[in-house]
């Protein structure tokens, strides 16, 4: 948008105000649908911003929460390999967080206002992530199921219409395309090794399935979805506002779909059955059909108030609470170092 | 350690050589295991990232030492066989990796310690007459001199960051001193093998071992721990009752699955 008169700073006279900001709007979403990138310093509408601090704050804290259910299993991976491949993955997702909360930061909040409001229960991660991770193959069928929409949800991103999130994404889309190959792996050495085992992964596709279907792609935003038609309608309608922003380029709908034909396939490769008995291929669409997700029974087996829900945020809470004197510590010593702290309560810690 | 050895006392020097890979890869493995229990739990995302990398490394010098150990003992047995499938008294690793370090603090005085030393060790193997162990020293003592860097820079922060860091960090010296000796302890296997060349001798490198650490503790203001016993017994399989816990988390999954493949 360099040059344009969007990125020039606004300071209307009085009675001008609410005029020159439909101009700037309306020049703002005309440079939008050129597919031009919006980048931190140029004038973008408030609706815009709150969406995006919102929308990233969202997927960084999903980032991080996420490293739980897996990070639960390094102590446990059961060959050297796999707790290399383990770690190298769970350190990817704090990668990933750091990119994003960076980005998110451009937009002039900051981190720890974010992870505040994460821990206070005001801003929200993915709710996939509410499930327990029962066993190892759990492992697997989080990297195959979860990264997997993940990859899916967010290769759409990379190109979305604010820079430095698209930039960050570029990123993290590489990384989550590795771990789905890595989950798939795992999960093929336990379909290729003992019955048991074999149960094993089956066991975890089977309560995985759903949360990846259901949750990583949000509620239904299309009527043909099946869902009920209130949710459908709003749904479409957040949908439609961060489309025509550029935030968003695909419905939740058209997403979840390109995942189902995905994994079908892979599921059949590897000999698991997905806990669906309404997918078939349809010829007539060219994608596979799948059953209807029922909303309304889901979203009442998974409140917010579950017991793993509870233990997600208080674990991240009391690793934030448990390190607070270590991160007052760096403070104090990058403030001395810096020669900001001349007197007060650090120069007395250290005597 | 230039001299070619040939039959039976090459194959006495490769057992004896099993042994001590063994027990630097048990160093290796166990410490990783603690530092596994670290991530999601640390006190910035930037820990969390930094401690599973530096996790990450000690995961593969133990996968190569615990191999060349199988290789060198000519069992034949795996790195997997050496981590899943040994008894708590089978493990071979320092006292030091494996107690309870308490917090954060007890995390990097327990680093301060281990990198150091492992940093010294390495770079010396590196001249190792194994043409493996050496090999590998090379690549080893490069990833825990960036550890080291990691643990300095704690030590330091912490020591001269607020009362309450100084004074965490001093108490976790405290916790881990007594058993540092031990990773310089020179024992008959260590005898044998640093007359044939194939070893460091352990003396010289706890010298600059304490040299170097004292210089750290000194620009962090910190005293240094002069412990008035020190602990020994994990190189002969005696180790401390948190290790059993520690060792049955690390091999629950594979043991449940008897033949498994992974
Ligand atoms: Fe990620
Ligand atoms: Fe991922």
């Amino acid at each position: 948008m360099t040059g344009s008169p969007a990125r020039a700073a606004a300071s209307p006279g009085a009675g001008e105000e609410a005029a020159s900001q439909a101009r700037l709007t309306a020049e703002f979403e005309a440079l939008l649908a050129e597919g031009e990138t919006v980048e931190p310093r140029d004038w973008m509408p408030d609706g815009y911003r709150r969406m995006l601090i919102r929308q990233i704050a969202q997927h960084a804290h999903s980032e991080i929460i996420g490293m739980q259910p897996e990070g639960a299993w390094l102590t446990r991976a059961p060959s050297l390999h796999r707790k290399s491949v383990l770690l190298a993955k769970v350190q990817d997702e704090a990668g990933h967080g750091l990119y994003l909360y960076s980005a998110a930061e451009t937009l002039g909040v900051d981190r720890a206002e974010l992870l505040a409001a994460l821990h206070r229960g005001q801003q929200r991660y993915a709710a996939t992530f509410n499930h327990p991770a029962l066993t190892w193959a759990d492992t697997g069928a989080v990297a195959w199921l979860t990264d997997g929409a993940a990859v899916i949800n967010q290769a759409p991103l990379c190109h979305t219409s604010y820079g430095p999130y698209a930039r960050a994404m570029r990123r993290v889309c590489q990384e989550e395309a590795f771990h789905v190959r890595q989950g798939y792996d795992l999960m093929k050495a336990l379909c290729e090794g003992t019955p048991a085992q074999k149960a094993m992964a089956q066991d975890a596709v089977d309560r995985w399935w759903l949360p990846a279907v259901a949750l990583m792609f949000g509620p239904p935003d299309t009527e043909a979805a099946g869902g009920d038609a209130k949710t459908a309608a709003l749904g479409a309608a957040v949908s439609r506002r961060a489309i025509a922003w550029g935030i968003k380029r695909h419905t939740n709908d058209e997403l979840r779909q390109r995942f189902v034909d995905h994994c079908v396939p892979q599921a059949e490769r590897l000999g698991l059955t997905l806990p669906d008995p309404g997918i078939r291929w349809n010829e007539e669409r060219g994608h596979y059909d799948f059953g209807p997700v029922d909303w309304e029974l889901y979203r009442g087996a998974l409140g917010d108030d579950t017991h793993t829900a509870r233990q997600r945020l208080a674990h991240r809470v009391a690793a934030h609470e448990d390190g607070a004197w270590v991160r007052e510590a760096a403070a104090a010593y990058a403030a001395r170092q810096s020669g900001a702290d001349t007197a007060g309560t650090s120069t007395e810690a250290v005597a | 350690m230039t001299e070619t050895v040939t039959g039976p006392a090459r194959q006495g020097t490769d057992a004896a050589l099993a042994r001590y890979a063994v027990r630097l890869g048990d160093d290796a493995l166990v410490l990783a295991q603690q530092l596994c229990g670290w991530i999601t739990r640390a006190p910035t995302i930037e820990e969390d990232l930094a401690l599973s990398n530096i996790a990450l490394d000690l995961v593969g010098h133990a996968r190569t030492l615990l191999a060349l150990g199988g290789r060198l003992d000519g069992t034949g047995r795996t790195e997997d066989d050496f981590a899943f499938l040994r008894t708590e008294r089978e493990f071979t690793n320092a006292l030091l990796v494996e107690i309870p370090d308490g917090d954060f603090a007890g995390t990097v005085a327990r680093q301060l310690a281990y990198t150091h030393h492992a940093v010294l060790l390495y770079e010396a193997l590196a001249a190792s007459t194994d043409p493996e162990l050496a090999a590998f020293a090379v690549r080893a003592a490069k990833e825990v001199a960036y550890h080291r860097r990691h643990a300095d820079d704690w030590v330091v922060r912490l020591g001269l960051g607020t009362a309450e860091s100084a004074r965490r960090m001093r108490a976790g010296l405290e916790r881990v001193w007594p058993c540092t000796a031990e990773l310089f302890e020179e024992d008959a296997l260590v005898r044998g093998l640093t007359a044939a060349g194939a070893v460091p001798a352990p003396g010289p490198l706890r010298e600059r071992w304490h040299e170097e650490v004292a210089a750290v503790l000194k620009r962090a203001g910190l005293p240094l721990p002069a412990p008035k016993w020190h602990a020994t017994g994990g190189r002969d399989g005696l180790h401390t009752e948190a290790f059993g816990p520690l060792v049955a988390e690390l091999q629950s999954v594979h043991r449940q699955f008897p033949g498994g493949t992974w």
